[in-house]
């Protein structure tokens, strides 16, 4: 292995590796734009220009030193870039001494000649590559007195992504990342020089279900996104890492938290999952219902109308019936291990109930790169643990068939998805318990509500498609995690008095799964004395054969756990966004 | 025990422990102070103007076509009491942003001047208003109508920034 010297200190390298590969992955960053390591090397943005040498050698081969002994060096005559320059053994890189940093300088100054410095305005300011060089690498004001280059503002590439022709650097990111990753070669550099500009080719649009990436993967502000667009300073969110719940895939996401409101969701690196990227469906579709329509409190039927109740009032009512007449758990594939644990262990605690769970199967939303046809967040994990599995259609018929006294849906909701026909069926079954977190004519028909956390408001963990098992946190307050240790929080949310404005975003009444079922078990008579997730995982990863050895702490750390393997080191993982507010 | 002999009574000679001559000495200043020229006035008839340079109640600069700011948050991150609430939405105007909501609590506000000398735009500035009145806590966040003031209305301060900022 090629063994190479980086500011003095000595790196093993792969063969083959570009020297800002070997540095990140020992942990030293060169200052970059355009390179990114799951594209292509493009090399056009010179900022990551670095001194390169070898030990100069005397005749008999030994290594020449100068008067103090140490060894010299024989630099190349012109600076080399990082990304483009494979190692070779005995090489010397030069990353901090006063040459490289003048060529850093000088490339800083160019870029900024163009630059428009409407920070203020711009929203990728407090996260942005350009800015961050700006205070390592930039004499802070500017000697160019001239008119800056008049370029498209506000140039819609698809109905989800904003074009800003003046802030762009031209490293050529988004037209790599459309050419190699999304598939769809659309974009194109045009013009020359200064005058150098993006555009998509005639009549074309950038549509790729994975075209949103490109907003984060953007240094500057140029790419912004249609939907988040100045709703947020970035440094006014909470960033907390997270698992997208959209399909079995799992993707790793970040979930930008103000005012106890999601904004936006983005990306987080996983190299074992969705290595940088997550699909723009999961991005757009995955945070509203977070925010919006959402069951608070449990409530009890009374006649026609639905009173508010506590929980132990509501759950006595559900124990009492479960154990009294049976019935059938109705589980949603998107509730994590551990609401799946203790639904299975309620049913097999109590005679007479059967446990069951809906499959949710969109082949046009698949493909062969992220997008998963099974649109549950955690079927692996149900069907590790035992659970059987049955489309909405089927579970329908059986309903229709045996007609249980209590139907209980645990996350599941047939109207969410569409399924309209089971008003009739769930009008003659005379205990329905609607289990969801989001208001719909499943609400208005169940004679229980119990109120739900989502995915965003829980600890736990869920399984993708691959058998990885991945840890979710709690990014948005409940009325019951009220600022529970460790939670992130922005500035804001963090500081604010009942008499600000600004803290008025909602807290539910909700609790996850796990916590309610356990709920009616106690109210059955059961004593399982779960106080936390964890402890459920505890229980889980004791009985479960695949989920031994796992807990929170390993999952953290490995960014995920194979079912059934050991812990596989994640490595150096990449992040292009130094100066943003970090999740992890 | 302690027995202090040399406390401030102990050393005043018998006219200062009188104190009549001291009571003299102030109504004489009194008398002197009563034929001086006033140094009130009759406040809120007679009202003070401040210079360019007093820090009132901050306000938000409006142009002929509209405000001045974009909404860009940075008052409210550099603001030590947490008095600013922004909201930014998009507008068709080259600026592309503008505040679809801006809150000052006045309750909060330390008159500290800490977001007009961050502001990018020179959009927010110290105003001369010092009498700020209100009589519960909902009326003391201001709003947009109350923090925009007509740019001709705040020359003189914009005067003063742009020499000593």
């Amino acid at each position: 292995m090629p063994t190479i010297t980086i500011d003095g200190q000595k790196i093993e390298a792969q063969p083959g590796k570009t020297i800002i590969e070997a540095a990140l992955e020992s942990g030293i960053v060169i200052p970059h734009f355009c390179w990114h390591p799951a594209l292509s090397v493009a090399g056009n943005c010179r900022m990551c220009l670095v001194r390169v040498g070898s030990y100069k050698k005397a005749a008999d081969g030994s290594i020449e030193r100068d008067a103090e002994g140490n060894p010299v060096v024989q630099w190349m005559p012109k600076l080399q870039i990082a990304c483009a320059t494979p190692v070779a053994d005995g090489m010397v890189v030069d990353t901090q001494g006063e040459k490289t940093i003048a060529a850093q300088n000088a490339v800083m100054e160019f870029l900024l000649i163009n630059h428009p410095l409407d920070c203020p305005i711009c929203d990728e300011a407090g996260q942005c590559k350009l800015q961050e060089y700006a205070f390592t690498h930039s004499r802070g004001e500017s000697r160019f007195v001239e008119e800056k280059v008049h370029k498209p503002k506000r140039v819609r590439w698809s109905d989800r992504i904003v074009f800003d022709g003046e802030r762009c650097i031209m490293c050529s990111r988004c037209i790599r990342f459309a050419n190699e990753i999304a598939k769809q070669p659309v974009l194109t550099f045009v013009e020359r020089g200064d005058h150098v500009t993006i555009e998509l080719f005639e009549g074309t649009e950038f549509d790729s279900p994975y075209s949103m990436n490109v907003i984060e993967l953007c240094p500057v502000g140029a790419l912004t996104s249609a939907d988040f667009r100045f709703k947020a300073r970035v440094w006014d969110m909470s960033f907390t890492p997270s698992i997208c719940p959209g399909c079995a895939r799992g993707c790793n996401i970040n979930i930008g938290v103000r005012d106890n409101e999601i904004l936006r969701l983005e990306p987080r690196a996983n190299p074992h999952v969705n290595q940088y990227w997550m699909c723009d469906d999961g991005r757009l579709s995955q945070y509203r219902w977070v925010n919006t329509n959402r069951t608070s409190g449990a409530a009890l039927r009374h006649g026609s109308e639905l009173v508010p109740a506590s929980f132990d009032e509501a759950t006595e009512v559900v124990a009492r019936a479960l154990t009294d007449r049976g019935g059938m758990l109705i589980l949603s594939g998107s509730i994590t291990n551990e609401d799946a644990y203790v639904a299975r262990k309620l049913a097999g605690a109590v005679s007479g109930v059967e446990v069951i769970f809906v499959e949710r199967n969109d082949p046009s939303f698949g493909d062969d790169f992220l997008r998963c046809s099974d649109r549950n967040a955690n079927s692996t994990g149900l069907r590790t643990l035992g659970i059987a599995s049955a489309s909405w259609n089927d579970v329908f018929d059986r309903i229709s068939r045996v007609r249980p006294d209590v139907v209980y849906f645990v996350g599941a909701d047939p109207f969410a998805d569409g399924h309209t026909e089971w008003a009739d069926v769930l009008a003659s079954v005379p205990m329905v318990v609607a289990q969801v977190s989001n208001r719909s004519r499943l609400v208005e028909v169940a004679h229980v509500v119990l109120p739900a956390a989502t995915y965003a408001e829980i600890e736990g963990t869920l399984t993708n498609i691959e058998g990885w098992v991945q840890y979710l946190q709690p990014a948005v307050e409940t009325h019951e995690t009220l600022r529970i240790n460790g939670m992130k929080q922005s500035r804001l949310d963090k500081f604010g008095a009942p008499n600000d404005r600004w803290t008025h975003g909602e807290r539910r009444v909700c609790r996850p799964h796990w916590q309610l079922l356990s709920g009616v078990a106690t109210a059955a008579g059961h004593r399982w004395n779960y106080r936390t997730a964890a402890d459920v995982f505890a229980e889980l990863s004791e009985t479960v054969e695949q989920f031994r050895r796992m807990t929170y702490e390993a999952l953290r750390e490995y960014r995920g756990i194979r079912l059934g393997s050991e812990p596989e080191p994640v490595g150096v993982v990449y992040q292009s966004h130094y100066m943003k507010p970090q999740s992890e | 025990m302690n027995v202090t002999t040399n406390t401030r009574a102990e050393r005043m000679s018998f006219w200062e422990k009188l104190y009549l001559p001291e009571i003299a000495k102030g109504l004489a200043l009194t008398f002197k102070t009563m034929f001086k020229p006033k140094m009130t006035r009759q406040y809120p008839e007679e009202r003070w103007e401040p210079l360019g340079s007093y820090r009132g109640r901050p306000v938000l600069v409006l142009e002929e076509d509209g405000e001045r700011c974009v909404a860009c948050g940075l008052c409210s991150r550099v603001c030590p009491a947490l008095a600013i609430e922004v909201q930014a939405a998009e507008t068709a105007r080259d600026k592309e942003r503008y505040p679809a909501k801006f809150e000052i609590n006045m309750l909060r506000c330390i008159y500290c001047g800490l977001c007009e000398e961050v502001c990018p735009e020179e959009a927010i500035v110290m105003s001369k208003d010092y009498d700020i009145v209100f009589h519960s806590q909902e009326e003391a966040i201001f709003g947009k109508d109350k923090l925009l003031v007509p740019i001709a209305r705040l020359q003189e301060r914009l005067e003063f920034l742009r020499q000593y900022k």
